[in-house]
């Protein structure tokens, strides 16, 4: 490979000079795929209409991303068929997919921090053995795309240095550059603020209009009804339905999403608000980075009452649950307690927290609610391994430690009912469960939670909800973290909207719509003009 | 003290230099595509007893070099096997390499030549002599930049030589070129050239390899140019402080160099030191020099002057995950 | 991505750690081979010169009696996910400890001397490596790194103190002077004529003393829980109210103790002086001993004893058989380290198809849990 003519079978130019293929830009016949015991794809087909923009939704676990791995020979299936273009193709890795013009922006972005976006589009497309030529082509031709799709971005720009939402333009632009025909994005407004979210659907609207296909894989049923023509529906591993997006409604596509009806409501009773159990008060947070996450946050949370933190995710939502519970310094503010100041710095901030009545359900429980290594019973007493229950001075009662994972198990009914059983070995709603009961059992005066639903199943998501009901009931003040709003409507009996740091306004679940709401989380409030981006 | 002196004193660093050079730019390839290394120090001493064994028995010092280099190379691909393929503990890996370098040298040595563990001293033909460059003889007449090309720049070994050429070398390997790019893209974010198509794992070897190759000629400096014959753990820590100048100069080539330099510098300095006393101070502890490279290293890395940061993807096999 | 389950436990401990063993015995009879040598006879050279009679057997006790220092420092740490190659640096600085105390009060008698020499190595190893456990903990270093680096420095330091400081005017060499009986760990021997006149002291007991305390602290306090946490994951220990950066000092601090026993069992024990170089290759070894130990402490004083036996058998060695000698040990041992260290991947996905099709029940396991997960 050392002239410039002769990696050009991955440009644009000759793959739109194939000629005119069938109607179906994808086409998926029973494909299977298993990791170790779990069967993640079932006989998945699935067909995609060239120009189109195809959503596949479903829940976390369902496979959508797994589908898409194979699509992109990210991974291979263990049987099954793909066409591209209505020609029967064995993808063995993404280079190969990328040939076939089949692009993917993941999830996680697949960037190199530390290089430029010009040395990101060119990273495994390179020309020539010197990569001066690649670098000077790809400017151009980037000039060219960005100006086709409205895709602006700075090619000499660090990627470290620049938003989120900048860093999907890369992902898309790369993928382009690479000729794709086909683009899979991989639920990509996650990480973006809504005005963000918008300017990438803009963008593949105008992808869609030059002839590309695009395969959108979300959760979100808000998506798919604004954006798709046609959507797939994927449970437990099997594809459930394909339906014309304008021909079903978010209720049906819920409906087959959870194999049964949705319960939107939770059944709780008028809260009953008693004194003020946990006041925050001008608190300043910021992030690994040193960038200020919560700006001048003031809130409180009284004794039986779920107070909820609405927001898209990256707001600060995070950074300020890590500093309530004492994960995070603060910069500056206080947060008291039944009337005491907490002193949170430090590396033992969360002792201090625990300590004066305060239990936490992080947000993510594999990285820091349990110790998945560690067997079963180890982390029925995290957090509590000090207390004189477990053991008198230095030595641990591992007897008292057991019997207590023993009770906590019959009672949270966590499967299987194995306290000896390495962590890891659980389901995710099974170790969400060994999390709650452990935090919730140890009587606290206030219960920080953060995504407690996350990755869990239908079933055990009824029996969180209503945990987190009982000890709003028991009189316990609850701050409640989610980016799922209707989980947040359904729990809180108070709605706190944030917005880049700030809180930017306060609503009652019982009255304020879903667009109200949506508003507020996008930065616009009082009639202001359009929200500022959430990073420079 | 004299221009003669100053001379001599920079002769010796560039000479001492010249290994920890070659071995730190080792190192460089291999942790820049995120396989940590602390291996170099065995791979050295492979190499130079590989090199004065084949020099010794065939009478040819570009055969000892070449001897060197394979077995350098073997080990690295071992380490490699290691450190890669089987998604060991790198350093881990680089601590066994190490020891068995220490281990089948001596015993190799011993039982092969039966000189204590040396081997045979070379002859001419068998070791790199110092090369003249052009012209040195005839400027030297010339007041100062005469000394200082015949002395410093001229008379030294062809690998000092080639040592100090792959440092540019290098650079425009890394960042100009195909192979350099997706080095750094590998030792950054792994994913990210999986997901470009590019195999992360012959990425990795491809740089191990290089680090081999070089280390092998690291280690025929000590036994076939710099000394003249094999002893008993002749490399005696090069290796360390060499990863050392590597976390110093930021896994960067041209500060690589001059943090060689420095080292070197030290390394001569301590030699020259050794029983002189100099006014005001007195005797200097040549101890205190000797350990000076490992404490600027440490104190380097306590974030007191600058931050060390290396290749984030560094020390971690690559899994593909679900 | 693996279909296989971990393996039973004592597949884990005592199988794998095997199965490296012998490969790395094949590997060095190989390298025996290629000299033209009997790999077998070199097998049976190490047995009879490590166990053969009461005098192999006494330093065969001897060395494991440093190995088991030095791999209980390197297992501690391993607890808490940190590397500590610096094990020889830390034994080493414990050596001035011990020598100062030894020289200070060798008029009075061993019995008072030996704690305080205890608690004087203990002080100045777990100094030594409280200084990178602080590092790590407050400013980032990498542990590995810094140890390393602290191996040289220490180095450095003893050539200085031997030369400038401990060393008597009217002695040649770099050593202080010998030790008065005060300050002389009794010799086994003396009380058990078996054992000969050999190395092997009273520190055996400190050894096995810190080999019980070391499993208490790790599986039954509260401390151990928290450093097997830290090690595991550390934001989830933080999360449990831990201070990582305490617990980070701590287990370096004590890591750097038990290295530094080496001292206690070398200077006090057996030189009775500080000399160069007393720690050997220990440090090291203790490595080896901890990767083939599994970090347990059982496992740790059978591949104390395992290496202590090449040790002295390898010594023995070179009046056998012609050509061999100690130098295969480190052999040996660099290869087991590799083996069990940097390799486990050779064997373990084999390992774990074997039992997978051996067991029905781990079969019916593995469908049952699958049923489970597929659930959630």
């Amino acid at each position: 490979m050392s002239t410039g003519e002769d990696t050009n079978a991955q440009r644009p130019d000759t793959a739109a000079a194939s000629p005119p293929a069938s109607q179906w830009a994808i086409e998926l016949e029973k494909i299977n795929k298993r990791f170790g015991e779990v069967h993640a794809n079932k006989d998945i087909d699935l067909k995609v209409e060239r120009g189109t923009i195809h959503g596949i939704v479903g829940e976390n676990g369902a496979g959508k991303s797994t589908l898409m791995s194979i699509l992109y020979g990210f991974y291979t299936a263990d049987s099954g068929t793909i066409k591209v273009d209505g020609q029967e193709r064995r993808i063995t890795d993404s280079r190969h997919a990328l040939a076939l013009g089949i692009g993917m922006v993941h999830q996680h972005f697949m960037l190199v921090d530390n290089f430029t976006v010009l040395e990101n589009v060119v990273l495994g497309v390179e020309d020539s053995a010197f990569i001066a030529p690649s670098l000077k082509r790809a400017r151009g031709e980037l000039d060219r795309i960005e100006h086709e799709y409205n895709l602006e971005v700075d090619p000499d720009a660090v990627i470290e240095d620049i938003s989120v939402g900048q860093q999907q333009r890369v992902e898309i632009l790369k993928a382009l550059y690479r000729g794709a025909q086909t683009l899979i994005l991989d639920e990509p407004t996650g990480v973006l603020t809504p005005n963000e979210a918008a300017d990438l659907f803009r963008v593949l609207e105008t992808l869609r209009e030059q002839g590309k296909t695009i395969i959108l894989i979300t959760h979100k049923l808000r998506e798919i009804m604004a954006i798709t023509d046609n959507v797939s529906v994927m449970r437990q591993g099997e594809m459930v339905r394909t339906l014309k997006t304008s021909e079903t409604n978010p209720e049906e596509l819920a409906e087959l999403m959870v194999g049964r009806r949705v319960l939107l409501r939770v059944d709780k009773a008028q809260a009953q608000p008693g004194k003020t159990l946990l006041e925050v008060k001008n608190l300043v947070v910021a992030d690994d980075l040193g960038v200020v996450r919560v700006k001048d946050v003031s809130f409180s949370v009284r004794a039986g009452e779920i107070v909820g933190i609405a927001g898209v995710s990256g707001n600060g939502q995070s950074e300020l649950l890590e500093a309530v519970s004492g994960m995070r310094d603060q910069r500056s503010g206080t947060v008291v307690m039944n009337g005491r100041e907490l002193e949170l710095k430090g590396d033992d901030g969360a002792a201090r927290a625990r300590l004066a009545g305060l239990a936490h359900v992080p947000e993510d429980r594999q990285r820091m609610g349990l110790v998945t290594n560690f067997q079963e019973w180890e982390n029925a007493i995290l957090g509590y391994q000090d207390r004189p229950e477990f053991g008198a001075g230095m030595f641990l009662d591992i007897q008292a430690a057991q019997r207590e994972a023993e009770a906590r198990i019959a009672q949270f009914d966590i499967r299987p009912a194995s306290f000896r059983l390495k962590t890891a070995n659980f389901s995710g709603g099974n170790q969400q469960k060994i999390v709650l009961a452990r935090e919730m059992e140890r009587n606290p005066d206030v219960l920080v939670v953060g995504q407690p639903t996350r990755g869990v199943d239908i079933g055990a998501i009824e029996f969180i909800h209503n945990e987190i009901i009982r000890m709003r009931d028991a009189g316990k003040a609850i701050l409640l973290v989610s980016v799922e709003l209707d989980e947040i409507r359904s729990l809180a009996d108070r709605i706190l909207v944030m917005f880049d740091g700030r809180i930017v306004g306060e609503a009652d679940p019982a009255t304020a719509s879903e667009g109200e709401l949506g508003l507020m989380m996008a930065g616009v409030t009082n009639g202001d003009a359009a929200g500022t981006e959430a990073r420079p | 003290m004299t221009l003669a002196v100053i001379l001599s004193t920079l002769d010796a660093t560039i000479r001492l230099s010249t290994p920890l050079l070659l071995a730190c730019l080792a190192g460089l390839y291999s942790e820049r595509s995120g396989v940590f290394d602390i291996g170099l120090e065995g791979k050295m001493l492979a190499a130079a007893f590989a090199a004065a064994a084949v020099a010794a028995v065939s009478g040819s010092m570009w055969l000892g070099l070449a001897a060197g280099m394979t077995v350098s190379l073997g080990t690295a691909l071992l380490q490699g096997l290691a450190a890669i393929t089987l998604k060991g503990n790198q350093l881990i890996a680089g601590v066994a390499i190490n020891m068995l370098a220490a281990g089948l040298t001596t015993f190799l040595g011993q039982t092969w030549f039966r000189q204590g563990g040396r081997t045979p001293a070379l002859g001419p033909g068998e070791r790199f002599e110092p090369v003249t460059l052009p012209l040195a003889r005839e400027l030297s007449g010339v007041p100062i930049l005469g000394p200082i090309y015949a002395d410093l720049v001229s008379g030294h070994y062809v690998l000092v030589y080639i040592a100090f050429i792959m440092v540019p070398v290098t650079a425009y390997v890394l960042y100009r070129t195909r192979f350099g790019l997706r080095v750094r893209a590998v030792g950054e974010n792994p994913k990210a050239v999986d997901t470009a198509g590019i195999s992360v794992t012959l990425m990795r070897y491809q740089a191990v390899i290089i680090t081999g190759l070089l280390c092998g000629i690291a280690g025929a400096y000590f036994s076939i140019a710099q000394g003249s014959g094999f002893g008993n753990n002749m490399t005696a820590g090069k290796g360390y402080i060499a990863l050392a100048a590597l976390i110093f100069a930021k896994w960067k080539p041209v500060p690589a160099m001059f943090t060689c330099l420095l080292f070197g510098f030290l390394d001569a300095l301590q030699i020259r030191l050794q029983s002189a006393r100099l006014p005001v101070i007195g005797e200097v502890p040549v101890q205190a020099i000797q350990a000076l490279p490992y404490v600027l290293t440490v104190v380097l890395l306590a974030g007191f002057i600058g931050k060390a940061v290396g290749p984030k993807a560094g020390g971690v096999a690559y899994t593909k995950e679900r | 991505m693996s279909a296989l389950r971990p393996l039973p436990r004592w597949a884990d401990i005592a199988l794998l750690p095997l199965l490296n063993l012998l490969l790395a015995f094949a590997v060095s009879g190989l390298v025996v081979l290629m000299i033209g040598q009997n790999p077998l006879l070199a097998m049976w050279a190490i047995v009879t010169g490590s166990f053969g009679n009461g005098f192999n057997i006494g330093y065969t006790l001897y060395y494991a009696t440093n190995f088991v220092f030095t791999g209980l420092a390197v297992a501690v740490a391993a607890h808490a996910s940190l590397f500590n190659i610096g094990g020889n640096g830390q034994a080493y600085i414990a050596g001035l400890g011990v020598a100062i105390v030894c020289l200070a009060l060798d008029q009075t008698h061993w019995l008072l001397v030996a704690p305080l020499a205890m608690i004087a190595a203990a002080v100045f190893g777990g100094f030594w490596a409280f200084i990178p456990g602080y590092l790590q903990a407050k400013r980032g270093s990498h542990v590995v790194i810094t140890t390393i680096m602290f191996n040289f420095i220490a180095a450095a330091i003893m050539v200085y103190m031997l030369n400038r400081v401990f060393k008597p005017a009217n002695v040649m060499g770099p050593e202080s002077r010998t030790f008065a009986p005060g300050g002389r760990l009794p010799k086994l021997g003396e009380f058990v004529p078996f054992l000969q006149h050999t190395p092997v002291n009273l520190s055996i007991f400190v050894a096995i003393l810190a080999l019980i305390a070391i499993y208490i602290l790790i599986w039954h306090t509260k401390f151990g829980y928290a450093l097997r946490a830290l090690g595991h994951n550390p934001t989830a220990s933080r999360y449990a109210g831990m201070s990582n950066s305490r617990i980070i000092m701590i287990v370096m601090a004590m890591s750097g103790a038990l290295a530094g026993m080496v001292a206690l069992n070398e200077v006090m024990g057996v030189q009775n002086r500080l000399v160069l170089d007393f720690v050997a290759e220990a440090g090291f070894v203790g490595i080896a001993v901890a990767l083939m130990g599994r970090n347990h402490p059982i496992g740790i004083a059978l591949a104390a004893l395992l290496f202590g036996a090449l040790y002295q058998g390898g010594n023995e060695l070179q009046y056998v058989i012609q050509g061999l000698d100690r130098n295969m040990v480190v052999i040996i041992q660099a290869l087991v380290i590799l083996f069990t260290g940097a390799m486990e991947g050779l064997f373990r996905p084999g390992l774990q198809f074997t039992f997978m099709l051996l067991s029905p029940e781990q079969k019916a396991e593995a469908v049952a849990r699958e049923t489970a997960s597929s659930e959630s």
